[in-house]
């Protein structure tokens, strides 16, 4: 693997990298006040992030720049206009944006106020995940000494752009992580999402012009107005510009969130940064980028990591959040535990979804249990051909969907030896933790 | 019965970061539920109707759709233990049947000494770190079964978790 230039996980090798003062030490700030004292316009700073080819970090990728300049002409609509940050992270092996916020909280506000001023938004709403509170804590403290040095709240830096931060405290619904889930529970409201259209840049929050970026592409906003497009454009491959935070798990040597650029193989990134498959085991399945990306056998290890490859090879780039399994690890047991999730996550308004969801989950469960039938394969497909694409209000039947479609590609075999042999000979031989009768 | 003088000190500034005041309602709600022993009666749901003049239904059908939020009281100590993929993957359920069996609790149940309640929870965002569990609102990663076991006999004898 070639050195390569880091600049996300940079600072917080600092002692007390999440305060103030350190931050300022380590240049912070600079990349707002370039924009306020040069100063910039906000056109300029969408240009700039259009032409730097960022594109989100929470699992879509959809260019940062582009969906900026979504929102309408504030001389032609004066409503106020509002970003919301989303710090939901809940997509299963996704733990990145938590080490942003719990040790670089001022990289996240500074970025807040870049895109609040791009944008002429009025306020930045941090919806964070309840189970987070010592981000919760981070982020708020920062924002505490943020508005005390005078960077957030009227007249900042002595211009006239003045712009408020706010945190928001989620509580334990994967849904909303969903842009439009988001800005209901954001709202007070159950975290159904909306269908679209509108889209949030024409109708979002409270009816408004409404942007919803993830954490980390915030982040990445002050590096780039600060060093330029250029500069980022030299890391990454052409259409996945800038570096990207990978957080590994599972069956590794070193799991961890490491910052790495895109264009490398997945078979590097497990070789030499997680430190291989662990126990001396070898590779069996991986998941990309969360577990709603097409699970890719061990054969796939190389493919390229970025946006556009990953999909070419049938898979999806999602949160880099890649979950590695040895040869020891049961699909039929992996998918039971990966359909549980979307069938208890699925808030209820699409029949598809609603019910689609808690059937796969039920069809992995048996089958992982040994009680699994011959048609059960073939059902799966056709229920997962079912639910998606494209057929609910959101993508979560999508994220049910897709997993399930690739486990019965790719692991076919498996699954029907299961149903042959009547039990799953990689089933885990310890004894399930007694559960309360009608629990759960 | 109403909401104590704090909490609408509190919620009476909460409601000034939006520009419709039932946004500030799942904070809220977060905030009743911490200072009354981690869950929510009846009673707090319709002092919180009240407050946010909404229906106590509406505010029940709120709270009802996040799993945060509890509507039965639990033990002294809240053990939410991650069985999503990664940390199945690191021994999640060998874990939970461990935290089990040092508390006294069933998964979903409350221990007998009234002490602990143990729950399954989804993915934590503590993936690079599994197995983990969350301890009264602080999260214990990278577990194995000797350290998860010191951890709850600490908080058992009042420790500070």
């Amino acid at each position: 693997m070639k050195e390569f230039e880091r600049y996300l996980l940079n600072r917080i090798a600092a002692a007390n990298s999440h305060t103030l003062g350190v931050y300022r030490q380590q240049g912070g700030y600079k990349a707002i006040e370039k924009v306020l004292k040069t100063p910039l316009k906000p056109e300029d700073v969408i240009a700039v992030m259009k032409d730097s080819g960022l594109r989100g970090r929470g699992g879509a990728g959809f260019p940062t720049g582009m969906k900026w300049s979504f929102m309408p002409d504030i001389t032609k609509d004066p409503r106020p206009r509002y970003l919301a940050v989303n710090a939901d992270e809940s997509e299963p092996g996704t733990c990145k944006d938590r080490v942003l916020m719990e040790r670089d909280p001022h990289g996240l506000v500074e970025g807040c106020l870049i895109a609040c001023y791009a944008m002429r938004a009025k306020a930045a709403y941090i919806y964070v995940r309840g189970e987070y509170r010592l981000s919760y804590n981070r982020v708020q403290a920062a924002i505490d000494e943020a508005r005390a040095a005078g960077l957030i709240g009227k007249n900042i830096l002595g211009t006239d752009f003045s712009c408020d931060i706010w945190m928001h405290k989620g509580a334990g619904a994967y849904i909303c992580g969903e842009e439009t889930g988001l800005m209901e529970s954001l709202e007070g409201k159950r975290g159904h999402p909306r269908p679209k259209p509108p889209f949030p840049a024409g109708s979002g929050l409270w009816k408004s012009p409404t942007t919803v970026n993830n954490v980390e592409t915030i982040f990445n906003a002050p590096f780039i107005v600060e060093r330029g497009a250029e500069w980022f454009k030299t890391m990454g491959v052409p259409k996945s510009t800038g570096n990207f935070l990978c957080g590994i798990s599972g069956h590794v040597n070193k799991p961890g969130v490491y910052e790495l650029p895109f264009g490398l193989t997945a078979r590097q990134i497990l070789d030499e940064v997680a430190g291989g498959v662990w126990k001396g085991r070898k590779l069996k399945a991986f998941f990309p980028g969360g577990s709603s990306t097409g699970l890719m056998p061990a054969s796939a290890i190389d493919v390229v990591m970025d946006h556009d490859s990953v999909k070419a090879a049938g898979s999806m780039f999602g949160t880099a959040a890649m979950i590695f399994l040895d040869e020891t690890a049961s699909i039929p047991q992996v998918m039971d535990v990966t359909l549980r999730f979307y069938d208890h996550e699925s808030c209820g308004q699409c029949s598809q979804c609603r019910e689609g969801t808690q059937w796969l989950h039920q069809m992995f469960h048996r089958i992982a249990r040994g009680k699994g039938k011959r048609e059960d394969l073939d059902l799966l497909v056709s229920l997962a051909n079912g639910m998606a694409p494209g057929k609910t209000i959101c993508a979560l039947a999508d994220a049910a969907a897709i997993p399930t479609l690739a486990a019965v590609k790719h692991f076919r075999s498996e699954f029907e030896q299961c149903i042959e042999l009547g039990r799953d000979p990689l089933a885990p031989t310890h004894a399930p933790a007694p559960e309360l009768q009608g629990a759960h | 019965m109403a909401l104590p003088a704090n909490l609408v000190k509190e919620f009476d500034e909460l409601v000034t970061h939006y520009p419709e005041r039932r946004a500030g309602l799942i904070p809220a709600l977060h905030r009743c539920q911490e200072e009354n022993g981690g869950w929510l009666s009846p009673e707090t749901i319709e002092d919180l109707a009240a407050y946010f003049g909404l229906e106590p239904v509406e505010v029940f059908g709120v709270a009802s759709f996040y799993p945060m939020f509890r509507m039965a009281p639990r033990g002294k100590h809240l053990v939410s233990v991650c069985h999503n993929i990664s940390c199945t993957l690191r021994g999640a359920e060998e874990l939970l049947g461990h935290v089990c069996k040092v508390t006294g609790a069933p998964v979903g149940g409350t221990s007998s000494d009234g002490e602990f309640t143990v729950v399954r929870v989804e993915c934590q965002g503590a993936c690079a770190n599994a197995p983990m569990f969350d301890l009264d609102g602080v999260y214990h990663e990278d577990l194995d079964h000797a350290k998860a076991e010191q951890i709850l006999r600490r908080a058992r004898e009042g420790a500070k978790a």
